[in-house]
C-alpha cells in the first residue's frame, strides 16, 4: 500500500455485535475487536431451517455444530453469545434468489448477497436498534475513514486473502456500521490459526469452509435439481447440432468445462467449454474457449460505496470471488446501467454474477452482469 | 448481578455443599459387602430415609436417578413399557395422556413412544393457564379405560408457574386403576408436595432445583409398579434403576430436601412477597406487559410475563447486559428461540409468544435484586420494541 490512507479507527470503545459463524476468521475477528477495548456480543445466526428435531418448527443453524463451536469461542473471549434465528429472511433474500438466478440461465454470488441483505442489512438493523454501533465480521477488507467522516471500502493489506469483492455491495451506510479486524492482517492464514491457538480458541484447526453454506455437500447441480426439478434438453454447438442432453439447463455454468458429459470429440480435439446457457428453450451451447472471450459487457443495479460516478472513467473490474483484477472502462447509463469494456478481452464471464470496480485499492461500486458482448462472433 | 433463573438452577445450600464435599473423601460402593461398602450403604439409606421423608413417602418408595431427565424418562417408558405388555393374560395398554405443557423431559419421551413404541399419545386440554382440568382427564380415558397405559401431568409448570390439581387428577386415574406420573421439580420446595396423600403412582424430583448437586435426581414410585428399566446393569435400586449410587450426590440432595421441606413456608412467604413486588414494578414500567399463568394458583418464585412487540432473546440479551440473568423460560439446545410450547398449548398467538421473559427467584434473592429488574425493564422493553421482531 503506497496510499495515503488511514485505516478505521475508533477513538472511544463501541458496543459491536461480532458475527460468529463458527469459523476462525470470525473468532479472532470478534476477539481482536474485544482486546481493542469494544464491548463485543457474539451473535451466530441459524440461517437453515432444517428441522433438528420433532419440536415444531425447531431449527438448527447451518450445523449446530458451527453454533457450538462459536458458542465456545465466545466462552473464551468472554463476551455474551447468542444464536439469531435469520432462516426466514436468508431463505427469502438469498437462497431464492440463488434457485431463481440459476434457473434464469444465471450465476449467482450467494455470499454478495447475503452480506447485502442478511449480515448488513437484516443484522445490522437489528444490531442497531439493540443500541449497538456496529456489526464486526471476519472479512478480509478495510474500511478507510476519510477527513470528513465518510467512508471508503479498500482491498486487505494481503491481496491473496482480500474479500472485498463479497463486499463490494455494501453502501456508505452499511460501511459506517462494519467493522473487520482482520482486514489489516498481514498474516498467512496460518499465522491467523496460529493467533486462534495463542487466544485459546479451539476453533484454530477448524478446516476452512469453501462451499456454499446452504448446500453442505457441494452438489450445487442436486441442490437446484431437488428444486427445480429434472427437465432434460439438449446440448448443442453453436451452429445447432445435437451432441448430448442435460437434466437441466439451470445445472450449468458459462465457462463450465467438466461434467458436460458428451460422447462425441470436438473435430480439432480440443476441449469444449459451456458458451450459452438458454433457459427458454432448456438449451446449453457448447464450444471451443476462444469463444468464451468477452470484451464488454452490461450491468444493473449498481451500488456505490460513495458518490455514483459522473462520467466515463477507468478502473480495473474484478469479476468472481478469486478472480484477478482487469483493466476497464466503464460508464453508468441512465443512472441504473452499467456499460463496461474490456481493455482485453476477458474469458468466461457469467451473466449473475457481480463486477466490482476499483480505483487503486478502493472499492467504486458493484453491479451484476447481465449481458456481455462476445469478443468473437461465435462460429 | 441479579440472578433471576433459579429455575434453571439455583445455588447449592452451604448444608449441601459440606454434605456432599464430607463423602466426596469418604470410599465405597454402597453395592459392596465389606466395611467400606457398609459405610457407603449407610449413608446411601439414611439419605433415602431423609428424602423420603421430606417428600411424605416411604423410603422402599425412593429410587434415586441421575437427574430429573432420567426420572421422567423412566416413569414415562417404564411404566409404558410394563402396560403394554402386561403378561398373565392382562390387555396390552398403549395410549399415554400428557399434558401438551409438560416439560420436554416428559413430553419428548412421550412423543418417542408414539413414534418407535407403538404408543398413541393424547394431549390432554389446558385452560388459558396451561390448567388441566379433572374432567378432562376423566372425558380421555372415558373414551377407552381399558388401553390407557399412563397419564402424565407436571405439578407444576417451569415456565409459567401454574399449579396442576395432582390430588384432583390423581383420583380420577386412581378410579381406573391407570398411574398417574408427576413431574414435581419446580414444586418441591415451593409447594406441600406430599407424595404419600397425592394418589400418585410416580412422582420426579431433582437435586439442583432445590439447593442440592447437579447429576441427581428420584423418582417416587408406589411400590406396586414395577417400571421396565431404561438402565439395565446390576440391578440397584429395586431392578429398576441400575448403576453405583452416587454417594456424595445422594448425601447432599437429601439435605437440601431436608431443608427444601423445613423451609417451604418461609420461601413461600418472602420469596413469594418478593415475587409480587417484582410482578407490580414490571407492570408499573410496562403497562400492556401480560402476565402468564394463572395468578392465584401458581409457584410463589415464578414471574411470568408477554411483552407484545418484542422478541423475548432481544429482552434477554439487553437484560444481561445489565447483569440480569432470566429466561426466556423455554430453553432450546439448539440455541434458536422458538415460540414456547407452553405459552402455544394456552392458546396464545405464536408472534406474541416470542416476547416472554420469566424470572424465578430463589432463596438467595433480594430486594436488590427486583430494583435491578424495576430500573431496567421500563428500557428494556422500549429498545426491543424497535429491534421488533425479526
Amino acid at each position: 500500500m503506497t496510499e495515503n490512507r488511514t485505516p478505521q479507527q475508533h477513538p472511544r470503545p463501541l458496543r459491536v455485535l461480532a458475527a460468529m459463524s463458527g469459523g476462525v476468521d470470525s473468532a479472532v475477528a470478534a476477539a481482536r475487536a474485544a482486546e481493542a477495548g469494544h464491548d463485543v456480543t457474539g451473535v451466530h445466526l441459524a440461517l437453515s431451517a432444517n428441522p433438528q428435531s420433532f419440536r415444531t418448527g425447531a431449527r438448527g443453524c447451518c450445523t449446530i455444530e458451527d453454533s457450538r463451536d462459536a458458542r465456545r469461542a465466545a466462552d473464551v473471549i468472554g463476551i455474551p453469545f447468542y444464536v439469531w434465528d435469520l432462516a426466514e429472511r436468508f431463505r427469502e433474500d438469498v437462497v431464492e434468489d440463488f434457485i431463481a438466478e440459476y434457473e434464469a440461465g444465471r450465476t449467482p454470488n450467494p455470499c454478495l448477497r447475503c452480506n447485502e441483505k442478511i449480515k448488513f442489512a437484516a443484522l445490522l438493523d437489528k444490531a442497531l436498534a439493540l443500541g449497538f454501533d456496529a456489526v464486526v465480521t471476519g472479512h478480509y477488507a478495510t474500511v478507510v475513514v476519510n477527513e470528513d467522516g465518510t467512508r471508503e471500502l479498500h482491498r486487505a493489506s494481503d491481496m491473496a486473502k482480500d474479500q472485498s469483492y463479497v463486499l463490494g455491495v455494501l453502501d456508505d451506510r452499511q460501511l459506517a456500521h462494519a467493522m473487520f479486524p482482520l482486514g489489516d492482517t498481514l498474516t498467512t492464514k496460518e499465522e491467523i490459526r496460529a493467533e486462534a491457538e495463542e487466544r485459546g480458541l479451539a476453533v484454530a484447526k477448524k478446516p476452512d469452509s469453501h462451499d456454499i453454506c446452504f448446500i453442505a455437500d457441494g452438489d450445487t447441480r442436486g441442490f437446484l435439481a431437488d428444486r427445480l426439478g429434472k427437465a432434460e434438453g439438449d446440448i448443442v454447438d453453436a451452429d445447432g447440432n445435437k451432441l448430448g442432453t442435460h437434466e437441466g439447463a439451470f445445472g450449468y455454468t458459462i465457462g463450465q468445462r467438466k461434467g458436460l458429459r458428451i460422447g462425441t470429440p470436438a473435430p480439432d480435439g480440443k476441449p469444449r467449454y459451456v458458451l450459452d446457457i438458454s433457459p427458454v428453450n432448456n438449451t446449453v451451447t457448447v464450444g471451443p474457449a476462444a469463444d468464451l472471450d468477452v470484451s464488454g459487457l452490461t450491468a444493473i443495479k449498481p451500488r456505490w460505496c460513495g458518490a455514483a460516478p459522473t462520467g466515463p472513467g477507468t478502473y480495473t473490474a474484478q469479476l468472481r470471488a478469486h478472480g484477478g483484477e482487469t483493466p476497464v472502462r466503464a460508464e453508468l447509463v441512465d443512472g441504473s446501467e452499467l456499460r463496461v469494456t474490456f481493455d482485453e478481452p476477458v474469458r468466461g464471464v457469467a451473466p449473475g454474477q457481480a463486477i466490482v470496480l476499483y480505483d487503486g485499492t478502493r472499492v467504486v461500486g458493484s453491479a451484476t452482469i447481465a449481458t456481455t458482448e462476445r469478443a468473437t462472433a461465435a462460429a | 448481578m441479579a440472578y433471576l433463573d433459579h429455575a434453571a438452577t439455583t445455588p447449592m445450600l452451604p448444608e449441601a455443599i459440606a454434605a456432599m464435599t464430607a463423602q466426596l473423601a469418604v470410599t465405597g460402593n454402597a453395592s459392596s459387602l465389606h466395611a467400606a461398602g457398609r459405610r457407603a450403604r449407610r449413608t446411601v439409606e439414611e439419605a433415602r430415609e431423609a428424602l423420603a421423608e421430606s417428600l411424605g413417602a416411604r423410603p422402599s418408595e425412593t429410587v434415586f436417578t441421575a437427574g430429573g431427565t432420567e426420572a421422567d424418562n423412566l416413569a414415562v417408558k417404564g411404566l409404558y413399557w410394563a402396560r403394554r405388555a402386561p403378561g398373565g393374560g392382562a390387555p396390552a395398554r398403549t395410549r399415554v395422556l400428557a399434558s401438551p405443557v409438560e416439560h420436554h423431559a416428559v413430553l419428548d419421551a412421550v412423543h418417542w413412544l408414539g413414534e418407535h413404541e407403538g404408543a398413541t399419545v393424547e394431549y390432554l386440554p389446558v385452560d388459558a393457564y396451561g390448567r388441566v382440568h379433572p374432567d378432562a382427564l376423566r372425558e380421555a380415558i372415558e373414551r377407552n379405560p381399558d388401553d390407557v397405559a399412563l397419564a402424565t401431568v407436571m405439578w407444576a409448570n417451569n415456565e409459567i408457574g401454574t399449579i396442576q390439581p395432582i390430588r384432583e387428577l390423581a383420583d380420577v386415574a386412581r378410579e381406573f386403576d391407570i398411574p398417574l406420573h408427576a413431574d414435581a421439580v419446580q414444586a418441591f420446595g415451593q409447594v406441600p408436595v406430599d407424595f404419600g396423600a397425592s394418589g400418585l403412582a410416580a412422582m420426579t424430583v431433582s437435586g439442583h432445583k432445590i439447593g442440592g448437586p447437579y447429576g441427581i435426581g428420584a423418582l417416587l414410585l408406589g411400590r406396586e409398579y414395577s417400571p421396565v428399566p431404561v438402565l439395565h446393569g446390576g440391578g440397584q435400586e429395586r431392578h429398576v434403576r441400575s448403576g453405583t449410587l452416587d454417594v456424595p450426590a445422594v448425601a447432599a440432595f437429601a439435605v437440601a430436601g431436608q431443608h427444601a421441606a423445613e423451609h417451604r413456608e418461609w420461601f413461600a412467604r418472602e420469596i413469594g412477597a418478593l415475587r409480587d413486588d417484582l410482578v407490580s414494578a414490571v407492570r408499573a414500567a410496562v403497562p400492556d406487559a401480560i402476565p402468564g399463568g394463572d395468578p392465584d394458583g401458581r409457584l410463589p418464585a415464578n414471574a411470568h410475563f408477554t411483552f407484545p412487540g418484542c422478541e423475548g432473546d432481544s429482552l434477554l440479551l439487553l437484560l444481561d447486559a445489565q447483569g440480569i440473568e432470566c429466561s426466556t423460560g423455554s430453553a432450546c439446545t439448539a440455541g434458536v428461540a422458538q415460540p414456547s410450547h407452553v405459552l402455544l398449548a394456552t392458546g396464545t398467538d405464536p408472534d406474541l409468544a416470542r416476547g416472554t421473559l420469566r424470572f424465578s427467584l430463589g432463596h438467595t434473592s433480594t430486594k436488590a435484586d427486583v430494583e435491578a429488574v424495576a430500573g431496567a425493564i421500563g428500557p428494556a422493553v422500549e429498545r426491543a420494541r424497535t429491534a421488533g421482531l425479526s
